[in-house]
């Protein structure tokens, strides 16, 4: 299917899952991690996507470049535990083309 | 002890929704929430951000919908335990339920609705090995009376709104006062990051950025933190106090210990029929409830509220027959005396 990106993703057990993301939904990584049920519901995307919590942190493992973050994200990371230099949230990553064979970890529950 | 028909845990709107579908079935409602305001979600954490999927309305802002939910079910006198979360129940030999607050308020009702969204709104707590010791001996996540703070050493930290506001105001209370954020730019309004920097440059708060807390320590009651700035060698800063100020994050809680069956981190309910749980009299309504298809959307709270209070009134008046009435016909008979209704034509001749 050409409206689907391949993407890998390692939930909170350590597990890698190689999963199709597709790219004609609009959907954002946290979307994608509860389309495929990557983590209990109730743990991540609390807030909706809004950058309102952190429940859907993620380290992004690869060097794809992806949208700059903005100020809420920013902020809301400074606040959010487990912090990392490749920390981003995962509801405010759109899903594009450009991200096909992207890795990224989900970080630990806070 | 609070008596009422039906005990709301939730004031959010789906909560504060069934207050005026029980006042038409002439039910009271009686509401407790965690937080210290009526609204829940839409008005803890995004009142300025606007909703698209109210019918009805192409655009209104979460704030606004629960001022209009406030005003809506007015006349069926709500009444409110806020800033208490709902901790324990107890199912009594009548068949009512006994709720009590973690500040020891009990409520009596035969009927409890569960609306409880996410869950209660529980301070977000470093993760600092003894940081649960010290709670209550140096270290605390609300401040409720800044009296306490009075010629104290206090560390603040956190980036946000309430860090800045209140790292302001205890520069006037406490003798001492350092602000330690991950980051070296604070998010706050305008005003209340100006006036840090004013209090900064007057020596009247100690700022330390980029720096996290990361070790306490103290006999039996806090007594100093070690604070990292990033690459560097942490350094010891005595204090009475550590205020932690990292938001809230919703948590099911003591509700998850009630007897009912949980899925998903939302407690299951019949949704064939009336959104009860399997403890008959309980039931739970919106984001905090689940069956097959689930949607959590305000207007699925709605509509799981109106159906709900149906059932209510069987338990509350048994055997009672009750057919549905429209408000535009029947008008709404507050509790408080008023009447709403729809005009009436007049019948005269045109001569």
């Amino acid at each position: 299917m050409d409206q689907d990106i391949q993407i890998k993703i390692t939930d909170r057990d350590g597990k890698q899952h190689e999963i199709a993301a597709p790219i004609d939904m609009a959907l954002n990584l946290m979307e994608v991690v509860r389309l495929y049920e990557l983590a209990p519901e109730g743990t991540i995307g609390i807030c909706g996507g809004m950058a309102m919590c952190a429940s859907c942190q993620c380290y992004v493992l690869t060097n794809h470049s992806l949208r700059e973050m903005q100020d809420d994200e920013e902020a809301m990371l400074s606040e959010a535990f487990n912090v990392r230099p490749n920390s981003r949230l995962g509801c405010q990553i759109q899903i594009t083309p450009e991200m096909e064979g992207l890795e990224i970890e989900l970080a630990p529950e806070e | 002890m609070v008596e009422t028909d039906i005990l709301i845990i939730g004031a959010g709107p789906t909560g504060l929704f069934t207050v005026f579908e029980a006042g038409l079935l002439k039910m009271k409602c009686h509401l407790i929430d965690a937080l210290p305001q009526a609204g829940g979600q839409c008005s803890e954490i995004y009142p300025k951000k606007p909703i698209y999927d109210i019918p009805a309305y192409p655009e209104i802002l979460a704030g606004e919908l629960t001022e209009k939910l406030l005003e809506q079910c007015k006349q069926f006198e709500p009444g409110f335990t806020l800033g208490e979360r709902a901790e324990t129940i107890e199912k009594q030999t009548d068949g009512s339920f006994i709720v009590t607050t973690n500040k020891g308020t009990q409520h009596k009702a035969p009927v409890v609705a569960i609306a409880g969204g996410l869950g209660s709104f529980e301070p977000r707590k470093p993760q600092l090995d003894t940081i649960e010791y010290y709670e209550d001996r140096g270290i605390a996540y609300i401040i409720k009376d800044p009296e306490v703070y009075r010629d104290k050493k206090v560390v603040i930290s956190g980036g946000g709104d309430s860090a800045l506001d209140w790292s302001i105001f205890l520069s006037e209370v406490a003798s001492e006062v350092t602000l330690i954020h991950r980051r070296n730019e604070f998010r706050g309004a305008l005003d209340s990051v100006d006036k840090v920097q004013e209090l900064k440059n007057k020596g009247k708060i100690n700022i330390i950025t980029p720096a996290e807390v990361t070790a306490l320590f103290g006999e039996h009651q806090l007594e100093s933190i070690e604070v990292t700035k990033s690459g560097k060698t942490p350094v010891r800063i005595k204090t009475d106090y550590f205020i932690p100020l990292f938001g809230l994050s919703p948590k099911l809680g003591p509700i998850a210990d009630w007897g009912l069956e949980i899925e998903k981190n939302a407690i299951k309910v019949n949704n064939a029929l009336d959104y009860q749980t399997n403890i008959p009299g309980i039931f739970a309504i919106g984001d905090v409830n689940t069956y097959p298809g689930k949607l959590k959307l305000i207007l699925c709270g709605f509509h799981e509220a109106s159906l709900m209070c149906q059932a209510a009134y069987q338990i509350i008046n048994p055997g009672k027959r009750y057919v549905l009435k429209y408000t535009t016909v029947s008008g709404i008979d507050g509790f408080d005396g008023t009447r709403k209704e729809a005009p009436k034509a007049v019948v005269k001749s045109i001569r």
